[in-house]
């Protein structure tokens, strides 16, 4: 179990962490979701002990490991760029962390061999134990450079960007596989990303941050279909955010109605594209006409603009598209099944 | 012609056009800075007889100058790989104030005219110097000893092993300290199993040039060795005293051994790092 109290960070005047407050549940695996600056690796990197906090505690399995060095937190750690010890075949390199032990703790050499080949054959290298890192492919690496974390049998693993250099049909292979080995060994880990996708497929939590902070903190469900701040709205998936204005607890745009607010005052709504219904024209609608039609695969994307002159997206299906006909000009009616109303000026 | 151009690889493109004369250039250019003058020194001593060679091979005061000129240089070359990689590591971990005037203050033995160099260091280590006055009473002198030679040649090889150090310690990222931390290696097991490697054969390329230079440094050494025969005498100052009596044959051979010698180290630390490549994949 991870718990972290309270920490903060700072690089000069850069507040990397401001009192962030954090647990994970022993055998979880959590992202850490954010844009570049959000403070994720910093969090990551002070979870390792390559950082100190300026404030605050951690405790790794109800022991206070605020004070220790990395070498003492036997959390195992991997680089977005590997780190792999170049002069190292793959075996010395998966060998390192248990050679270096000292003394009773260092096991025998047969031991290394076998716990090696063990490993090599967890992240299906095992013809490979021979190689250098140079004679890798991105995706090898990265699998070595987890075998190597994994070695030293570590209480807690660590991956910062673990698939971040890594071209698009390897690194989403790359993270079910991922997903299965965490499942089989129930380890804890905690992985650094600012791709959602990755994070919603991957986690069992997400932890999205935002400027130092954390944002909201819940399962890839939770936080895509009810996020509890603007940003993460905006962050997660593709989003609608349409000004309104709030008056005896209703949103309305351009007189339309489109959901309740808490307070009165302007505000945003956001409305994800996929509940945006595009119906036939009824007059008991609210009524749109399109705007542009754009068809990606399999979904249709289409621009409506309300009355009032506010655009929307929306995310159909080729079928609806198909049988409604939609094309520019097109007068429709929309039903927005679901929208969320944040009160406040510039949110 | 047809079966010499099957037996070849067939080449790269290369943003060079003209294999052929490039080549040529290159070795025509190479005969006559490099091997002309070499082949003019070897061609010279094929003309000594065996009784000759063996005269001047046996006199011990010429075996005395190649073992102080090839011992002074290696251990030489071995004190500057060790301080010139700790120096190197100072100027590229750790930011200071003035780091740039030391980093340029490294070159000044590359610039300085060799005699200044070892005037300089004749009037600091001599018995009334500033170094020399707090060594004697302590029975450690330096100036017109072996020792001198040593300390001469350590000047001069210094650029050498921190500018080829240089910039691959600058390639060694610090992700793998950490790296190596997190696996539970300790600052001296990171070094040795983790930078040192990482290193090392850079660290060669300046310890053989260092080498190198060391053994054919003669104007810092000479002011500083006092030139005793025997004793603080190197071989090239021999070479010089050689030549100076007309004694041609006798410099032709003492150059030739240490073309030799210096030739079969350099070769060595060339396989060397070779052999280490290959271990590591290319």
């Amino acid at each position: 179990m991870i718990e972290v109290e309270n920490v903060s960070k700072r690089f000069g005047n850069f507040a990397a962490l401001d009192q962030v407050s954090l647990r994970v549940a022993q055998g979880k695996l959590v992202a850490l979701l954010g844009p570049s600056g959000s403070g994720k690796t910093t969090l990551l990197r002070i979870l390792a002990g390559l950082e100190q906090p300026d404030d605050g505690r951690i405790r790794l399995g109800g022991i206070d490991a605020t004070g220790l060095g990395t070498r003492d937190r036997k959390v195992g750690f991997v680089f977005q760029h590997y780190a792999l010890f170049r002069h190292m075949t793959v075996a010395e390199n998966i060998a390192f962390g248990l050679k270096v032990r000292k003394g009773a703790n260092r096991p025998s050499k047969a031991a290394i061999t076998e716990k090696v080949h063990t490993l090599l054959e967890l992240v299906q290298l095992e013809g490979l134990a021979g190689r250098y890192p140079s004679q890798l492919s991105g995706g090898q690496r990265q699998r070595v450079a987890l075998a190597r974390a994994l070695a030293v049998e570590p209480r807690l693993l660590l991956l910062d960007e673990p698939f971040g250099a890594l071209d698009a049909q390897v690194r989403k292979d790359l993270r079910r596989w991922l997903r299965h080995l965490h499942d089989e060994m129930g380890l804890t880990g905690v992985f650094v990303t600012h791709d959602q996708e990755e994070a919603l497929e991957v986690a069992d939590e997400v932890v999205v941050m935002n400027k130092g902070r954390i944002e909201q903190i819940g399962t890839p469900a939770e936080i895509y279909d009810s996020p509890a701040t603007p940003f993460v709205y905006r962050f997660l998936g593709n989003v609608n955010a349409v000004a309104c204005r709030v008056a005896g607890g209703q949103a309305q745009v351009g007189g339309l109605h489109i959901g309740e607010g808490r307070a009165d005052g302007p505000g945003t709504a956001f409305i994800r594209p996929h509940d945006v219904e595009v119906l036939e024209l009824s007059p008991d609608l609210p009524q749109a006409r399109v705007r542009q039609v754009v068809v990606l695969g399999p979904v249709v994307r289409a621009e409506l603009e309300l009355a009032g002159g506010v655009t929307v997206e929306a995310e159909l299906s080729r079928d609806i598209k198909d049988k409604l006909g939609l094309r520019r000009g097109l007068e429709v009616s929309v039903f927005l099944r679901k929208a969320r109303v944040f009160v406040g000026e510039n949110v | 012609m047809a079966v010499l151009a099957l037996s070849l690889p067939r080449r790269a493109p290369s943003v060079i056009p003209g294999f052929g004369p490039t080549l040529g250039f290159t070795l025509a250019y190479l005969s006559l800075i490099v091997l002309l003058p070499l082949a003019a020194l070897v061609i010279k001593a094929a003309g000594t007889t065996l009784e000759q060679w063996t005269a001047i091979l046996s006199d011990p005061r010429v075996l005395s100058a190649l073992g102080l000129s090839f011992g002074g240089a290696l251990a030489a070359a071995l004190i500057n790989a060790v301080f010139g990689l700790l120096v190197a590591w100072v100027l590229v971990r750790y930011p200071f104030p003035g780091r740039r005037l030391v980093d340029a203050a490294i070159d000044l033995p590359f610039a300085l005219p060799t005699a200044v160099a070892g005037i300089a260091l004749t009037a600091l280590y001599a018995p009334n110097g500033w170094l020399g006055r707090l060594l004697e009473p302590l029975g450690v002198k330096v100036a017109f000893t072996p020792l001198g030679v040593v300390v001469a040649m350590v000047f001069i090889g210094l650029p050498f092993v921190v500018r080829t150090v240089e910039p691959v310690l600058h390639d060694v990222d610090l992700e793998l300290e950490e790296a190596a931390a997190s696996l539970g290696a300790d600052r001296l097991q990171t070094f040795l199993r983790v930078i040192l490697p990482a290193v090392l054969p850079s660290l060669l390329t300046g310890f053989s040039l260092a080498l190198a230079r060391a053994v054919g440094e003669y104007g810092s050494v000479i002011f500083i060795a006092g030139n005793l025969p025997g004793v603080s005498e190197i071989a090239p100052l021999l070479i010089v005293t050689k030549l100076e009596q007309y004694d041609y044959v006798g410099a032709t051979a003492i150059a030739t051994v240490m073309l030799a010698i210096s030739f079969t180290l350099l070769l060595a630390v060339n396989l060397l790092q070779k052999w280490r490549r290959a271990q590591m994949g290319g």
